[in-house]
């Protein structure tokens, strides 16, 4: 049995980020209204909070070893919605996975989405997150209307996109205070389908080339990379395309049944032999000349959602996920043939073009393309992964922190050029800094030295 | 075919309150939330209307005994499902020394809930239909010194309630008394000793199923009902010795 708590209210747990690397033990409240808030951020002492939210940020953003945590989940209502202008105003817990349910019989979608729908509204606010169209559509916070903020100090706020604060909200790491609501800007479908376009690519520059066309022409476009292919088969993958698909006359949509994952698969399972052999494999998924298909949206967006608690796949040890964008396409080579030099292998690696900048000062956003990796911990990731953060640094390029395990604070204030600002803001807003994260210590964003 | 009972629910700002509602709204069913926090009780009848719900907000505190008559007056001239879901519970330790203290939890879980349940059984009697389902605890199964100011109010109420189900069956309406285990609500976050907890959703599909089965006593999670039979049979001579 557990030990008595300290206080009434609070609760000693260990959390971890969904890469099951970092943990942490927190002590955690769980408001369920939101005037519980206010007394929740004054026990926070000099071990300071952070809100941990849909647990689905990889690293330690969310984590706030030896402090405190407020989890949000149960603070999920959906406040309002127009339909005529598409406007829905939510409170911060709610995930992506009640907005499809509630919303997309309805004909409207998230205009942006992260790849699992286990996200919160707020988690994509304080990441700013993006999907499969950020060429198109930007990042999360592009579509935010406001926002309310409760301050560290427990002073409310609602903040629209010309505020200072909202921009050091917006992919803030929750650093700012706890977001409380928002006003989001839902996107109208036609149907609860999107048509599928896959083809096989052959090496790097097919890839980029393949790339390049689709995003002037799809909505969404996101392409499998095979990280180990070396050589000539380097860059070697598969290219999706998806537009939203019209509405048939007749057509009938089932949830799809979710399946767990259920158990910690044993750390060999997943070596560098087996996941080439699951990799060659995958990229012959898809038939020579390609294909069409008409999917689901969820099926589409939240493939890895069908399996809960698929990062068990992992094992126990967990995994380090790395997701950069990369102005350059020759940086794509680069860090490709880092990853196929290295004995580390990578199963989930994903290729795709952003075209915007974020909202956000600490936003991850910006033209070019984007690679996201990953790899299950062991020995040599951490050197991999220190020279990937190099050969990012001298492309041009930005490490996405929402992913980040590893990152240097030197590496990160290179990257993130608004760091400043930032700082400034945080000084104003919370001068006793009440706000922690290990993410914060890691990179020093406080910078308390 | 006239229209579904509307659903009352008293209490309407706790989790399985709130997750029942969800149901009702899935269902497309109207509902009407009931409890003192009208700011909060009116963001969860936007999140039921935005669900597929009818939904209103009408203040009601359990306490004020006095307010119970009107409360039921203004109530639409409708038949009614009633989901009475507020309860207060204070560790044994801090109501030790506090009688203040224990006088509140009996006023909620006992007064409160008999005072609100006679008012309404003229309504559920007219209406000849509907169902009651109460949530009550397993700890009102036996009185244990870990909890027994609690366990004694919800004693209480479970032996008003077996008294109501026999009246009110002969009018068609249900009764059913949930003795539920560890849920994990806000007013169990944090305690000490908890185990096999289940989650308010949980709880609020088995009173959803149980109301539609019109069950008598359903202990949720169903584990509890051997557990409870097991501390009922202990000899009170043996009872009072062990620390529970």
């Amino acid at each position: 049995m557990r030990e008595a708590a300290a206080e009434p209210g609070w609760r000693r747990d260990v959390f971890s980020g969904w890469g099951r690397l970092a943990r942490a033990e927190m002590l955690a409240a769980r408001p369920e209204r939101a005037s519980e808030l206010a007394g929740i951020l004054a026990a926070a002492g000099s071990e300071g909070i952070i809100v941990h939210a849909g647990g689905r940020s990889y690293g330690d953003s969310a984590l706030n070893a030896g402090g405190r945590a407020i989890l949000t989940r149960r603070l999920d209502r959906l406040l309002a919605f127009d339909p005529a202008s598409g406007l829905l105003v939510a409170e911060a817990g709610v995930r992506f996975e009640d907005l499809r349910r509630v919303l997309l019989p309805r004909g409207f979608l998230a205009p942006v989405t992260p790849g699992t729908a286990f996200a919160t509204l707020g988690g994509a606010i304080a990441h700013d997150v993006h999907g499969k169209n950020q060429d198109r559509a930007g990042n999360f916070g592009a579509h935010v209307e406001w926002l309310d903020l409760m301050l560290p100090s427990g002073e409310l706020r609602r903040l629209t996109p010309a505020d200072r604060l909202f921009r050091a909200t917006v992919g803030g790491l929750g650093l700012t205070g706890v977001i409380l609501a928002l006003a989001l800007r839902m996107m109208p479908v036609p149907s609860r389908f999107v048509t599928v376009r896959e083809r096989r690519v052959a090496d790097l520059d097919a890839f980029l080339g393949a790339l390049e066309v689709e995003r002037s022409r799809a909505v969404y476009s996101v392409g499998w990379i095979d990280a180990q292919a070396g050589g000539r088969a380097l860059g070697r993958g598969i290219v999706e395309a998806a537009d939203p698909a019209p509405a048939e006359a007749g057509e009938s949509y089932a949830e799809t049944r979710g399946r767990r994952f259920p158990v910690d698969l044993p750390g060999f399972v997943l070596n560098p032999l087996s996941i080439a052999a699951f990799n060659a494999l995958y990229w012959r998924r898809v038939p020579k000349d390609g294909r069409e298909r008409r999917l689901a949206y969820d099926r589409f967006l939240y493939p890895l959602d069908a399996i809960a608690d698929w990062n068990r796949l992992y094992g126990r040890r967990g995994f380090h996920q790395f997701q950069a964008l990369l102005p350059e396409p020759r940086a794509v080579r680069a860090l490709l043939e880092a990853c196929a030099a290295s004995r580390a292998a990578s199963f989930l690696a994903v290729l795709k073009t952003m075209g915007r900048e974020g909202a956000g000062l600490l936003s991850f956003g910006g033209r070019g393309h984007t690679l996201a990796l990953d790899f299950p911990a062991g020995r040599g990731i951490d050197e991999l992964l220190g020279r990937l953060e190099r050969l990012v640094l001298d492309h041009g390029g930005r490490v996405y922190l929402a992913k980040d395990s590893r990152l240097s604070a030197a590496g990160f204030a290179a990257m993130y050029p608004r760091l400043p600002e930032f700082r400034e803001m945080l000084a104003e807003v919370d001068p006793e800094g009440r706000m922690r994260s290990d993410l914060a210590r890691r990179l020093d964003i406080r910078r308390t030295a | 075919m006239a229209d579904p009972p509307i659903w009352l629910v008293l209490g309407a700002s706790s989790s399985v309150a709130r997750s029942f509602i969800r149901l009702v709204a899935a269902e497309g069913g109207e509902v009407i939330l009931a409890g003192r926090d009208l700011a909060d009780l009116e963001a969860s009848a936007a999140d039921a209307r935005l669900r597929g719900a009818a939904a209103e907000v009408r203040p009601f505190d359990a306490v004020d005994l006095a307010s119970h008559a009107l409360f039921v007056a203004a109530l639409p001239d409708r038949p009614l499902n009633v989901l009475l879901a507020f309860g207060l519970m204070h560790p044994q330790a801090a109501l030790d020394g506090n009688p203040e203290l224990a006088d509140q939890v009996i006023r909620v879980n006992y007064q409160g809930a008999v005072s609100i349940l006679a008012r309404l059984e003229p309504l559920l009697t007219a209406a000849g239909q509907g169902a009651v389902v109460v949530l009550s605890s397993v700890a009102g199964d036996r009185g244990r010194p870990s909890n027994f100011v609690y366990g004694s109010a919800k004693a209480g109420l479970n032996a008003y309630l077996q008294g109501l189900r026999a009246r009110l069956a002969r009018h068609g309406v249900s009764v059913t008394t949930v003795k539920a285990g560890f849920m994990d609500t806000a007013m169990s976050y944090g305690l000490p000793g908890m185990f096999l907890v289940a989650s308010p959703d949980s709880a609020a599909k088995a009173c959803f199923q149980a109301a539609r089965k019109k069950r008598n006593i359903l202990y949720f999670p169903f584990f509890w009902w051997l557990i409870m039979a097991i501390i009922k049979a202990i000899p009170e001579g043996v009872f009072k010795r062990l620390k529970l």
